[in-house]
This record gives structure tokens, C-alpha cells and sequence, in this order.
């Protein structure tokens, strides 16, 4: 063996899963390599700077806040178990959100991060249904939504037992899916409680520069420990042999081997990495698409689930069908002088039911999500650079990425940017004149499902990946495992709490 | 090593692994679990630094011989001194 291409574990992506699970296995003293194809960390939240400005992708707001000194709470555990202390986030919390339904938004409920906030609201907004959200939210409280192994059974379901009115039901959803569901109209139970306790029991916070403080500090304590990365460096094959994934073959053609391997890319982005390997030489190292096409048989015969089986692979480990686009109008002067200083984020839906399913065309802007990044309670007056307002729907993958030339391409993302916006405003307080948002507009910018392909590498532009998750992580492969996104822990505080666990269960408390 | 001592390697490692706790009021006899917010993932922790920082092993199934001070100091203290500390 080779030392010098050895590590103890090697993760694949250099998210918020890989970042946390290599900061855990360094810590202890593993040796640890971190690819990214990507030349920044972050996944599928990272940053990007076009036209001499930073923008975030993904992170409207980090979830899972709770006042300083809450104990036992999701992100209690992360700081915890990565030694961050909490300052070092310099989280702030969010003013205050709304779900606004209805085609102006007639039907709205407010919550902050104070949840009697919402509770009030549902009592006087739904006052016959108060008594059975009081015993929904009984339900989560006592729900243990981190064990391995619970039953999956329909949220929809449990919610409608103790919810009558269904304008109640699709509120509550409505922003519990947007902000993590792999699944389309439902979800499951387990992830329903995550989510809302993420949001609603929990809430919103940002650093004041955005996502990138969160990165630097993770950057920097993996680092300290030890940690290597690799950056412009993917992984493009997992040799197969005895049930083990063998070696990495990475972009540039180099090998390298690992004693563990987590992989955070997704699970069928995994499987279409592994090759059966017949433990040297070139066998099976055949180009990727050509193997792909080739191969009729499950990569390898390992026993347990038959997850990187590619046959199997496609009906246990679905792509995703929920892709979004994200209008980004950057302003010059705060969203507070166009009127809109008080919500943080806003979850509308004009529709008598709230859909939740992939777009029928290239976009559904009957439902969505704003954000307005200025809108928490930054310290001192202090604000971002600038005013910005992000508008995030429903997209269909297969008509943004089968358009005919970067021409229809461009036409299409101009005439959607327009239409996205247009829905939005009708849930958000009047302009003072019908073109002051025009007007304090200085730049724009918009991702569609094949941008979010093309830099985060998630088949069909699925942010939230595979409606099906893997809960322990296991592949067939008995050293290679999943954290992150198709490990099924929501959000960006999950997505770290699933690559700590991971590198706990399978390299840290392993036995032998 | 004194009981005491050891007593204070257990504390310093907890002190590092959860410092939103206050462990000033500490009862030596009693389960820390009962004591303070520590789930199994804090207490692989401590089984991990105890590896890291003094290089004592503790097998899984002596994981119960951590629930109070006391009980570390009882199992932890021959280990330390058949390292010779």
C-alpha cells in the first residue's frame, strides 16, 4: 500500500456534511482528505462573486436557532461536537416571517423565533383548530427525530389528524417543504419534525456577511486539526472489490486509497461512481458514461440493501423531481425604503391547494419563497452593503436543461426573472410608485435547476436530493458511507449534524 | 495520581467538550447525565479525548464506569497510573 495515497478517511464534497465530518475525524486524529471538484467549499450552500460582488447560493436564512444557553437542541450539539463556540457563527436572529396565502396574500401567518408568536396567530387566525395544533405540536415536541432507524410514515397523514381545516395544513407545509423536502406533496414524518421544529419551534438567523462566515469557521477549524483538502479535485470513480470500495480515482487520474469513505455528493451521484473493480489493473475503468450504459448487473454482489445496485438504484434511490429557480435583484438602498423593512422571508402561495410537486412548465410561480437578507436584527444598525431580494419557485429541470441553445436559454431566464418577480410582489407591502423597485434595481442575477447541476453536480438540479434517505448512512459497499443531503438531516444545520454522525457511527465508534 | 486528580482530567475534558455548561456545582456522586444536558454522542466524546489527550482506553462495555465523577475516578485512576502517571 502507498502510504503517501492512504488516508483513514476520505470524504467526497466539501459541503457543510464534509466539512463537519472531517473537522470530527481530524479532531481524532485521522488522517483525513477532503475532494471537491468545485474550487470553493460550501455546496449547495457556497458563494460566488460576479461583477465585483459576493452573492450567496442556498442559505436564505440557518435554521435551528435558539437563544444562547437552550440546551439539547440541534445546534447546541453541532457547536459541541465541532468545538465552535457560538459567537464564532455571530448569528443574528431574523426579524419576523409570514406565510401569506391566497392570490394578494389575504390569509397570512406571522412567526418569528419567539413560537408563541405563531401560536397566537393560528389561534386567532384558525381559532377552531388551535386545541389540535396545540396536540400537533405536542406530537413533534416528543418525536426523536435523530434516531437511525423510526418507521417512515406520511406527515400528511399524522397532520390531518389533529388539523381539520386544509388552508391550516398547507400553511404549516408550505414552508416546512420549501426549506428541505426531498418529496413532492408529502413527506415523511420523521423530516416533517425536523423541519418544523427547525423552523417554527426553532427559527432563523444569518451572519451579517452571509453563509461564507459559517464556511470560514468550519475551513479553519478543520485546518487547525489537521484536515487536507483537495479543491478542483473530484472524485470520478470508486473501484469495487470484495464488497469494499477499493480506491478513488480522482479528476486528474491519480489513485488514492482510504481505510473510509463518506460520500456527501448523493446517493445515485454515488452510485454512478462505483465500478466494479477486479482489485488491479485497468478492469472496469472504461469511461463513466460508457460503463453506465454497460452495466447490467448490480456493481457489486455485497449483501444488505441493494442501494449502488444500478438497476435497483432507480427505483429505491430516485432522482429527485423538486428543482427551483432564484431570482437575485440586488438594490440601492435597503428593502426598508421600498416599504418592506419588517418581513425576513415570506412563503406565499396563490392557490386553492399549495402544490408541492415538480413544474408542469419551466417554472411555477403560483408558490415560492422571498427573502430579504437585510431584514434581520444585525447589531448596532449595521446592514448588508447593499439592499438584496432573492425570490425562489419551483422549476422543472428537464425544460431548462433541453432548451435548444444558450440564446433560449438567456431569452428564457430573462422572461422568468420578470414573471417570478411579478408573483412576488403581490405578497409583499405596495411600492411607493409602481417603478420603484426598477428603479433601485443596480444588478441582477438568477440560478436555474442546470446551474445548481452544474456547480453542486445534484442530478436533476435536486437541491434536497432523493426523496429516499438513508438514515444509517450504509452502502453495500461495507466502508463506504452517505452523510449529507440523501442522509435525510434537513437544513444546513443538518447537513452538518449528518456528517458528524456519520463519521461517529461508522469511523469513530466502530468497533475494531 | 490522586482520585482528585483524576477527578479534574475528566472535569477539563468535559469543561472543553460542553462549555455552555456549568460544571461549578458539581456532585461527585451523582449520574452526570442527571446533572447536565450530556447525550451518548458527548460521552464518546469524552471516551475520545481521554484516548487523544492521555492515551487511556475504554472498551464500550466499560462505558458505565463514566456516569459520575466518582465512578471515573474509580475506573479511570489504576489506568492512569498503570501508564505510570
Amino acid at each position: 500500500m502507498n502510504t503517501a495515497n492512504h488516508y483513514d478517511v476520505a470524504i467526497i464534497g466539501a459541503g457543510m456534511a464534509g466539512l463537519a465530518a472531517g473537522i470530527r475525524l481530524a479532531h481524532f486524529g485521522k488522517r483525513v482528505c477532503i475532494f471537491e471538484r468545485h474550487n470553493a467549499v460550501g455546496g449547495l450552500n457556497s458563494f460566488y462573486a460576479l461583477a465585483g460582488r459576493k452573492y450567496d447560493v442556498g442559505l436564505h436564512a440557518m435554521t435551528n436557532w435558539v437563544p444562547p444557553g437552550t440546551k439539547g437542541t440541534p445546534l447546541g450539539k453541532l457547536l459541541r461536537q465541532l468545538r465552535i463556540e457560538r459567537d464564532e457563527f455571530a448569528l443574528h436572529p431574523q426579524k419576523r416571517s409570514r406565510v401569506a396565502f391566497g392570490p394578494a396574500g389575504e390569509t397570512s401567518l406571522t412567526f418569528t423565533n419567539d413560537f408563541a408568536v405563531l401560536e397566537a396567530e393560528v389561534a386567532q387566525k384558525f381559532p377552531a383548530q388551535i386545541d389540535g395544533f396545540r396536540a400537533l405540536v405536542a406530537v413533534v415536541r416528543a418525536y426523536d427525530d435523530v434516531s437511525l432507524d423510526a418507521k417512515p410514515e406520511s406527515a400528511r397523514e399524522i397532520v390531518r389528524r389533529h388539523l381539520t381545516d386544509p388552508l391550516l395544513e398547507d400553511m404549516l407545509f408550505c414552508p416546512v417543504m420549501y426549506y428541505g423536502s426531498a418529496t413532492e406533496r408529502d413527506m415523511e414524518f420523521g423530516q416533517f419534525v425536523i423541519m418544523f421544529k427547525a423552523l417554527f419551534l426553532e427559527g432563523f438567523a444569518r451572519p451579517l456577511d452571509g453563509v461564507r462566515v459559517i464556511l470560514r469557521v468550519l475551513l479553519e477549524k478543520y485546518r487547525k486539526a489537521g484536515g487536507e483538502r483537495r479543491m478542483k479535485c473530484g472524485v470520478k470513480r470508486i473501484i469495487a472489490a470484495a464488497g469494499r470500495a477499493d480506491r478513488l480515482v480522482l479528476d486528474d487520474g491519480t489513485e488514492v486509497t482510504a481505510t473510509h469513505v463518506i460520500s456527501t455528493i448523493g446517493a445515485a451521484e454515488t452510485e454512478r461512481l462505483v465500478e466494479r473493480g477486479a482489485g488491479s489493473g485497468e478492469q472496469g475503468a472504461g469511461g463513466a458514461d460508457a460503463s453506465r450504459g454497460d452495466r447490467s448487473e448490480p456493481s457489486v454482489s455485497a449483501a444488505g440493501s441493494p442501494l449502488l445496485a444500478p438497476r435497483a438504484s432507480l427505483d429505491s434511490h430516485p432522482v429527485g423531481r423538486l428543482s427551483y429557480c432564484e431570482t437575485i435583484t440586488v438594490l440601492d438602498r435597503p428593502p426598508a425604503a421600498l416599504g418592506w423593512g419588517d418581513d425576513t422571508i415570506v412563503f406565499f402561495n396563490d392557490s386553492p391547494r399549495f402544490a408541492y410537486e415538480q413544474s408542469g412548465g419551466a417554472v411555477d410561480a403560483r408558490s415560492g419563497v422571498i427573502c430579504l437578507p437585510n431584514n434581520f436584527a444585525y447589531p448596532d444598525g449595521a446592514d448588508l452593503p447593499e439592499g438584496l431580494f432573492r425570490c425562489t419557485c419551483l422549476a422543472n429541470y428537464d425544460h431548462w436543461t433541453r432548451l435548444p441553445d444558450e440564446a433560449a436559454y438567456q431569452a428564457e431566464k430573462q422572461r422568468w426573472y420578470g414573471d417570478i418577480q411579478r408573483s412576488a410582489l403581490r405578497f409583499l407591502p405596495p411600492l411607493p410608485t409602481p417603478d420603484a423597485l426598477a428603479r433601485a434595481t443596480l444588478a441582477t442575477d438568477m440560478f436555474t435547476p442546470r446551474t445548481i447541476t452544474k456547480f453542486t453536480g445534484h442530478l436533476g438540479g435536486a437541491i434536497y436530493g432523493s426523496p429516499v434517505k438513508i438514515r444509517d448512512g450504509r452502502t453495500p459497499l461495507a466502508n463506504l458511507y452517505l452523510a449529507g443531503t440523501d442522509q435525510g438531516f434537513l437544513g444546513i444545520v443538518g447537513a452538518m449534524l449528518s456528517g458528524i454522525s456519520m463519521a461517529n457511527f461508522h469511523v469513530l465508534a466502530a468497533k475494531g | 495520581m490522586t482520585k482528585d486528580a483524576c477527578k479534574q482530567i475528566v472535569l477539563d475534558i468535559i469543561a472543553d467538550i460542553a462549555p455552555d455548561e456549568d460544571l461549578s456545582n458539581l456532585k461527585p456522586d451523582v449520574r452526570l447525565r442527571d446533572q447536565m444536558q450530556l447525550d451518548s454522542m458527548d460521552f464518546l466524546d469524552i471516551v475520545m479525548e481521554l484516548r487523544k489527550q492521555h492515551g487511556i482506553e475504554v472498551p464500550e462495555a466499560d462505558y458505565i464506569h463514566l456516569a459520575s465523577l466518582d465512578s471515573c475516578a474509580d475506573y479511570l485512576t489504576p489506568k492512569f497510573e498503570a501508564l505510570g502517571k
